[in-house]
C-alpha cells in the first residue's frame, strides 16, 4: 500500500489552496450574504484549469485523474461552499454526462467550452414531484417530425440560469408502453431554446453563492439529434452521473469539515477564558480530536473510491459511503466548530456561520444520506 | 536572454517551528515547505521579463531532494529548466552563493533574480555575494524594474521612501513584495512541468564562513501592562514605547 501523493497531487493543491485563500476568501462572505453568483470567479477558476480535469486535452481538459479533481474540489470546499458547489456541479454533473455519453459531435460542439469557465451547463433530474425517486419524473418529450417537442419543469437545478449558463441535459418521459412502464431518455437543450425558461431561485439558506435554478419547458422544440446517449437509457444515464457526482460531493464535506476544523482549532489557541486559552480544557480539545480523527477517516474513505474509479475498479459502493460519512461528518464537525465558538460563532463576522449553514446541503443533495444508506445496504446484500 | 531565477525551499511561515534534538538545525517533523515567498516575486518578474524580450529562463536551487518541490512549482508556473545543485548539508550563504554563481557562469546567465531574503535563515546576503562572485552589478529590495536594451532602472525601497538607480546587464536583482503579483501555477501548468526534467548535480565545493552552533526559541511573550483607560495613561504609554519597548 502507498499512501503517498505524486508531486502533480501536491502541487495541485497548493495552488487551488492558494488560489481559494487569497481570491476567493476575502470576498465569500459578501458573496453569501448578497446572493451574488461571481462570474469573475468563475471564470477564473476556468483559467486556472478547475473546468474538465479530467477530460482530454482535444477538449479542453488537463487529463487529470479523480483524484486531482477530488482535492481540487476539496480545497475549494475549505474554504467556501457556494464555489465549491458551482465548481462541482458544472464538473460532475454538467460536463460529466456529455463527455460520457454524447457522439462526437456533441462532445466537439459543447466541451471545450465548457473547460473555460465561461460557459456553464447544467443537470435537469430533480423535479418538484420526483426528488429522491427520480423515476417520478413528469417532463415528457414527445418525437414529432424529426423534433423533441418537451413539456415539464425542473427544481433546484445548479447552474442552471446564470448569464452564462448555456445548456442543461434533462430526463425526460420519451415513450409510455400499455403496462404503464415508461422509457426515459435524457435530452440536450440548450439556454435561449424557445420554450425553455430558465429561473434563479432565491431565499436559500445556504450556497447563497451558487445558482440554483427553476426551469420550464412549455412546447420546447429541439432537434431529434438532441437525444445524449441512447434513447430509453436516461435512468441509466442519471444514476452513473450521481455515481461520479457522489465523490465531489463527499469532497465538499471533507473540505467543509477540514474549514471548519481549522477554524474552531485557531479559534481555541486565541480565545482565552479562565486565564488560559480554550484549547487547553480537554472539553474543548478533545472535540477538536474528534474532529480531527473523523477528517482523517472521511479522507481515507473518499481517496480509496477515488483510487478504485482511476484503477478501473467498481467503486460505486465506496463512493456512497464516502457521499454519506463526509457529508455527515461535515455536520458534526461545523456543529461543535460553532460550539467552540460560542456565541461569536452564531454571528456572521465569523466565518464559521457559513460553514454551519453551507454543510445542511451536503445530506441532502445528489441523494439524501437515506438514499445513500439505501444505496449501500443494497450492495451489502440486504 | 537567458534568465536564472535563484530559490530556496523553506519552512511555510505558518508552521510551528521546533528545534531539533542537536540544538542546531530545526525539527523537520510536522513542517510543511514551501517556495521562499520573496523568490516568488522572483519567478514571476523573470517570467514577465522573458514574455517581454523573449528568452529562456532557468531555475536553480541549492539543496536535497526535497527542494525539488520548489523547482517543479517554479517549473509549472512557466520556467523552462531547472537545476538542482546537490548538498545534503547545510551551507553558509557564502556557500550557497558559490555553487550559484558556477552554475549561472555555465547557463550564460546575464539576468539574475533572487528574492531579496528568504524566510528562514533571513541572511539577506546571498544574491549579493553571487554578484560579487561573478563580478555583475548588483540591486537589491527592488519593487519596480524597467529593462531597456543593456539599461536596467530599478526603483527600491530604502527607510521611508524609495530611490531610483541605474545600472546595466550583466545584473543580479533581489524582489521586494511588491515587485508584482505572482502568478498561480495552473493545472495546465503543472502537467507541463511534469514533461520537463530538473537537472541534477553536485554543488561544487566551498569553505565555510559561518557555522550554526546553537538555535534558541524567543523568549515568551511578557504579560501586557494595562496603564488606565482614559486620556491621562497617554503620556506613560508614550514614554514607555519610547523608553521600555524603544520602538518610538
Ligand atoms: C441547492 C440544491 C442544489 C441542487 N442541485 C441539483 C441539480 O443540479 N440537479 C438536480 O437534478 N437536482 C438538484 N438538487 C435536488 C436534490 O438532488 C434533491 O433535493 C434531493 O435528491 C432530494 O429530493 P427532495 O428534495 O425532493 O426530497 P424528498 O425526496 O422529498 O425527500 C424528503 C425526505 O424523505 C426521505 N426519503 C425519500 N424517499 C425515501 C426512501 N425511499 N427511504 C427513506 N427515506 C426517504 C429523504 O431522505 C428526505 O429525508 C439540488 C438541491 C438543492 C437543495
Amino acid at each position: 500500500m502507498d499512501f503517498n501523493f505524486s508531486e502533480e497531487h501536491n502541487l495541485i493543491r497548493q495552488t487551488v489552496r492558494e488560489f481559494a485563500e487569497n481570491e476567493i476568501r476575502p470576498i465569500a462572505k459578501d458573496l453569501d450574504e448578497n446572493e451574488s453568483f461571481s462570474y469573475n470567479l468563475t471564470e477564473r477558476m476556468g483559467e486556472l484549469g478547475l473546468f474538465g480535469m479530467t477530460l482530454p486535452e482535444k477538449f479542453g481538459g488537463q487529463n487529470l485523474d479523480t483524484l486531482s479533481y477530488i482535492i481540487a474540489v476539496e480545497e475549494i470546499a475549505r474554504i467556501d461552499g457556494s464555489h465549491a458547489a458551482t465548481l462541482a456541479a458544472h464538473n460532475s454533473l454538467g460536463i460529466g454526462p456529455i463527455y460520457y455519453y454524447g457522439n462526437e459531435e456533441q462532445k466537439e460542439k459543447f466541451l471545450p467550452k465548457l473547460c473555460t469557465g465561461k460557459a456553464l451547463w447544467s443537470f435537469g433530474l430533480t423535479e418538484p414531484d420526483a426528488g429522491s425517486d427520480s423515476r417520478g419524473t413528469k417532463t415528457k418529450a414527445k418525437l414529432e417530425h424529426g423534433k423533441w417537442i418537451i413539456n415539464g419543469s425542473k427544481i433546484f437545478i445548479t447552474n442552471g440560469s446564470t448569464q452564462i449558463s448555456i445548456g442543461s441535459t434533462v430526463q425526460a418521459i420519451t415513450d409510455e408502453n400499455s403496462d404503464g412502464s415508461k422509457e426515459y431518455s435524457t435530452i440536450i437543450v440548450e439556454n435561449g431554446t424557445e420554450g425553455f425558461t430558465a429561473k434563479p431561485m432565491h431565499g436559500k439558506m445556504m450556497w447563497r453563492a451558487s445558482n440554483t435554478s427553476e426551469v420550464y419547458f412549455d412546447n420546447c422544440i429541439v432537434p431529434e439529434t438532441n437525444i445524449l446517449g441512447e434513447r430509453g437509457q436516461g435512468s441509466k444515464i442519471m444514476l452513473s452521473t450521481l455515481d461520479n457526482g457522489r465523490l465531489s460531493i463527499a469532497a465538499m464535506g471533507l473540505g467543509c469539515a477540514q474549514g471548519a476544523y481549522e477554524l474552531a482549532l485557531n479559534y481555541s489557541k486565541e480565545r482565552k477564558q479562565f486565564g488560559r486559552p480554550i484549547s487547553k480544557f480537554q472539553a474543548v480539545s478533545f472535540k477538536l480530536a474528534d474532529m480531527a480523527t473523523k477528517i482523517e477517516l472521511a479522507r481515507n474513505l473518499l481517496y480509496k473510491a477515488c483510487w478504485e474509479k482511476d484503477n478501473g475498479k467498481p467503486f460505486a459502493m465506496h463512493a456512497a459511503m464516502a457521499k454519506l460519512y463526509c457529508s455527515e461528518i461535515a455536520k458534526e464537525v461545523a456543529d461543535e466548530a460553532v460550539q467552540i465558538h460560542g456565541g461569536y460563532g452564531l454571528m456572521k463576522e465569523y466565518e464559521i456561520e457559513r460553514f454551519y449553514r453551507d454543510q445542511r446541503l451536503l445530506q441532502i443533495g445528489e441523494g439524501t444520506s437515506e438514499i445513500q444508506r439505501l444505496v449501500i445496504s443494497r450492495y451489502i446484500g440486504c | 536572454m537567458k534568465i536564472a531565477v535563484c530559490v530556496s525551499h523553506v519552512p511555510d511561515t505558518a508552521t510551528k517551528i521546533n528545534i531539533g534534538s542537536d540544538g542546531k538545525t530545526i525539527d523537520p517533523n510536522g513542517v510543511t515547505y514551501i517556495v521562499n515567498p520573496y523568490d516568488e516575486f522572483a519567478i514571476e518578474e523573470a517570467l514577465k521579463t522573458k514574455e517581454k524580450l523573449g528568452g529562456e529562463v532557468v531555475v536553480i536551487s541549492v539543496g536535497n531532494d526535497a527542494n525539488k518541490e520548489t523547482l517543479r512549482k517554479a517549473l509549472a508556473m512557466g520556467a523552462d529548466s531547472a537545476v538542482l545543485l546537490k548538498d545534503e548539508n547545510q551551507r553558509d550563504s557564502f556557500g550557497i552563493a558559490k555553487a550559484l554563481a558556477e552554475e549561472i557562469k555555465l547557463q550564460n546567465a546575464e539576468l539574475v533574480f533572487f528574492g531579496k531574503q528568504s524566510v528562514d535563515y533571513d541572511n539577506s546576503i546571498t544574491g549579493q555575494l553571487t554578484a560579487e562572485l561573478l563580478n555583475y552589478n548588483s540591486v537589491s529590495v527592488v519593487v519596480n524594474l524597467n529593462i531597456d536594451g543593456n539599461k536596467i532602472t530599478a526603483e527600491r525601497e530604502i527607510e521611508g521612501g524609495k530611490e531610483v538607480v541605474e545600472t546595466s546587464l550583466p545584473v543580479v536583482i533581489t524582489a521586494q513584495k511588491g515587485l508584482n503579483e505572482p502568478r498561480y501555477a495552473s493545472l495546465k501548468g503543472i502537467m507541463a512541468a511534469k514533461k520537463k526534467t530538473i537537472e541534477e548535480k553536485e554543488a561544487v565545493a566551498a569553505n565555510l564562513f559561518v557555522e550554526v552552533v546553537e538555535m534558541k526559541k524567543p523568549a515568551p511573550k511578557q504579560a501586557g501592562k494595562i496603564l488606565g483607560s482614559d486620556s491621562s495613561a497617554v503620556s506613560e504609554l508614550v514614554k514607555l514605547l519610547r523608553e521600555e519597548a524603544k520602538v518610538i
